[in-house]
């Protein structure tokens, strides 16, 4: 029964992380899809929402102003990167955007910086620990962590929301247009100015949740801790089929899933209840997959990510790029 | 209605309009025809705000038209149909329509006008559910020209809308124009089929390498030797 019980930890492991992965990646996603920018700046927005909460629970503030102060100060950062800098530059070759985002990363990472060191904060700060995210849930002899809980159906609901969005609205509806041919969204009369300051606000609201939860699970916060999150959301885009939220989100998932199935693999030999497959298999399976390959996660991750580069350039969503008229 | 007055364009260094003037009255047809990379397009794009004029004016019912964004444009009862019909292919039929009114504030009448389109192009509301992309090129175009008319324009700008179709869909576009004209439509139209664009205009201005050669009623474009010649091709 114990493989049972573990098979579940780990599909709800993988649930989870693939949440995260989601929420950041549609934002990335969205944004793509329209300016044909690699925001890597999104990275911070995450680190940025962390910092945020990180402060408001520091000042004692109750769990569901820190929520609300951390969602509009994200957002609110995230308007302003738009306003500042991307809306400057529209237009310009895509790798003056991405040098763009890197700039505006770094500048978020200073910034953060300097408000910890005026605040007279330690670097890494310790996030504060959250009750109603702390501990685990237990039902019967499966133990799951609370956060992996919250995230698991914080991110459903939240990319559930999100689809309903952009196809039952006209503003979501505006968007996909958007992001299909601007010129011709133009034309229909869309003030495209709004939609992609749209974009940017769900994105970064987005973001925020993610960084939260992934605030509680590092348990400390540095201003450079956006970069592994924002490169895995990269990834989990790539992987799904970049440029659409529906390959976000499957990217999302598949990615979650890839790094439990990779971190739980290995090591399976002894976790096999005796008797469930031959002496020799389970001789062969501890002797090839020991526990120590899970260190190789993030390598098998980008071997992965080559392969799909390789054989599905265009995600596992993804369709041919159509050459664009006028 | 509209008034162009010594309008140029450039694209970077190069200039594409070199003081275009041209006029179009209510309730008229106005026809832009010329060769390949005469301007016609471009003079489009800039009455519906996609390009920026450097130098001369554009009023539309005495308002100035220059620096106002193409959405503000749109509003302002000018819809543009553009060439190559650029519609949002990963979209369903309907939605296109959706979003050819979608800057408007009567939400409730748009149903009524979605109606009204698949009345005039009954073949779209086989296909209101497909993709854009899957539809054929005929389709499309009539697609394109129902989209433009969701905004319920007061001057439509149709481009090439004879482009790449078979003749027989080239006569029901053109019998939909007509229609539309009968209707009271105001239209500009740039074609390059320049015997069927001077058939069914009242005006019609000849344009080459960026300025306005000729200009006139249509009929007697038509039997203006220079243009048999040029464009006509006898």
């Amino acid at each position: 029964m114990n493989l049972v019980f573990y098979v579940i930890q780990q599909f709800v492991n993988a649930l989870s992380i693939g949440s995260l992965y989601a929420l950041m990646a549609v934002g990335l996603a969205m944004v793509f899809s329209i300016l044909r920018l690699i925001n890597f700046a999104h990275g911070d927005l995450i680190m940025v929402a962390a910092y945020f909460a990180a402060f408001a629970l520091l000042g004692k503030l109750p769990l569901v102003v820190t929520i609300v102060l951390m969602l509009a100060g994200t957002v609110l950062v995230g308007l302003l990167m738009e306003r500042v800098a991307y809306r400057p530059i529209r237009g310009a070759p895509d790798v003056s955007a991405l040098l763009t985002s890197f700039a505006v990363g770094q500048i978020l990472q200073n910034g953060t910086l300097l408000v910890t060191r005026f605040l007279q904060k330690p670097n890494p700060l310790a996030f504060p620990v959250i009750g109603a995210l702390s501990g685990v849930f237990t039902f019967g002899s499966i133990t799951v962590s609370r956060v992996n809980v919250v995230s698991l159906l914080l991110g459903i609901i939240l990319l559930v929301l999100l689809s309903l969005f952009v196809t039952r609205t006209n503003l979501g509806l505006s968007m996909r247009a958007a992001a299909e041919d601007l010129p011709a969204a133009q034309l229909m009369g869309i003030d495209i100015n709004r939609v992609i300051a749209t974009a940017f606000a769900i994105g970064s609201g987005l973001a925020a949740v993610a960084g939260l939860l992934f605030a509680v699970q590092a348990g400390q916060l540095t201003p450079y801790m956006g970069f592994t999150p924002v490169l895995k959301a990269f990834i989990a885009a790539v992987i799904g089929g970049f440029g659409s939220i529906g390959g976000a989100i499957v990217g999302g998932y598949a990615l979650g899933g890839l790094e439990v199935l990779l971190t739980a693999i290995p090591g399976i030999g002894d976790i096999l209840p005796p008797g469930l497959v031959a002496p020799s298999v389970q001789a062969w399976l501890k002797h090839w997959l020991p526990s120590s390959l899970s260190s190789y996660r993030d390598a098998f991750v980008f071997v992965i990510l080559i392969l799909v580069l390789l054989f599905r350039p265009n995600g596992i969503l993804g369709r041919r790029e159509r050459e664009e008229m006028g | 209605m509209l008034e162009l007055r010594e309008v140029e364009v450039a694209y970077g260094n190069i200039r594409a309009l070199k003081g275009i003037s041209l006029t179009v009255a209510e309730g008229e047809l106005v026809t832009l025809i010329g060769a390949n990379g005469a301007g016609k397009s471009t003079t489009l794009k800039t009455i519906s705000g996609l390009l920026r004029p450097k130098a001369g004016t554009l009023l539309y019912r005495g308002q100035s038209l220059d620096r106002l964004p193409p959405h503000k444009i749109v509003t302002l009862g000018i819809s543009h149909c553009p060439e190559g019909r650029h519609l949002f292919g990963r979209l369903t039929v309907v939605e296109n329509l959706r979003l050819g009114a979608v800057q408007r504030r009567d939400h409730e009448v748009v149903q009524s006008d979605i109606e009204h389109i698949y009345k005039l192009f009954p073949i779209l509301q086989e296909r209101s559910a497909q993709l854009a992309a899957t539809l054929s090129g005929g389709e499309q175009q009539m697609l394109a020209i129902g989209r433009a008319l969701m905004s319920r324009p007061q001057l439509l700008l149709l481009d090439e809308p004879s482009l790449g179709l078979a003749p027989i869909l080239v006569e029901a576009i053109f019998d939909t124009i007509r229609q539309l004209k009968r209707e009271g439509a105001t239209i500009l139209l740039v074609e390059q089929n320049a015997r069927l664009a001077l058939d069914i205009a009242d005006r019609a201005y000849v344009m080459e390498t960026g300025h306005v050669t000729l200009q006139g009623p249509a009929m007697e474009l038509k039997y203006n030797p220079q243009v048999e010649h040029t464009y006509l091709g006898t």
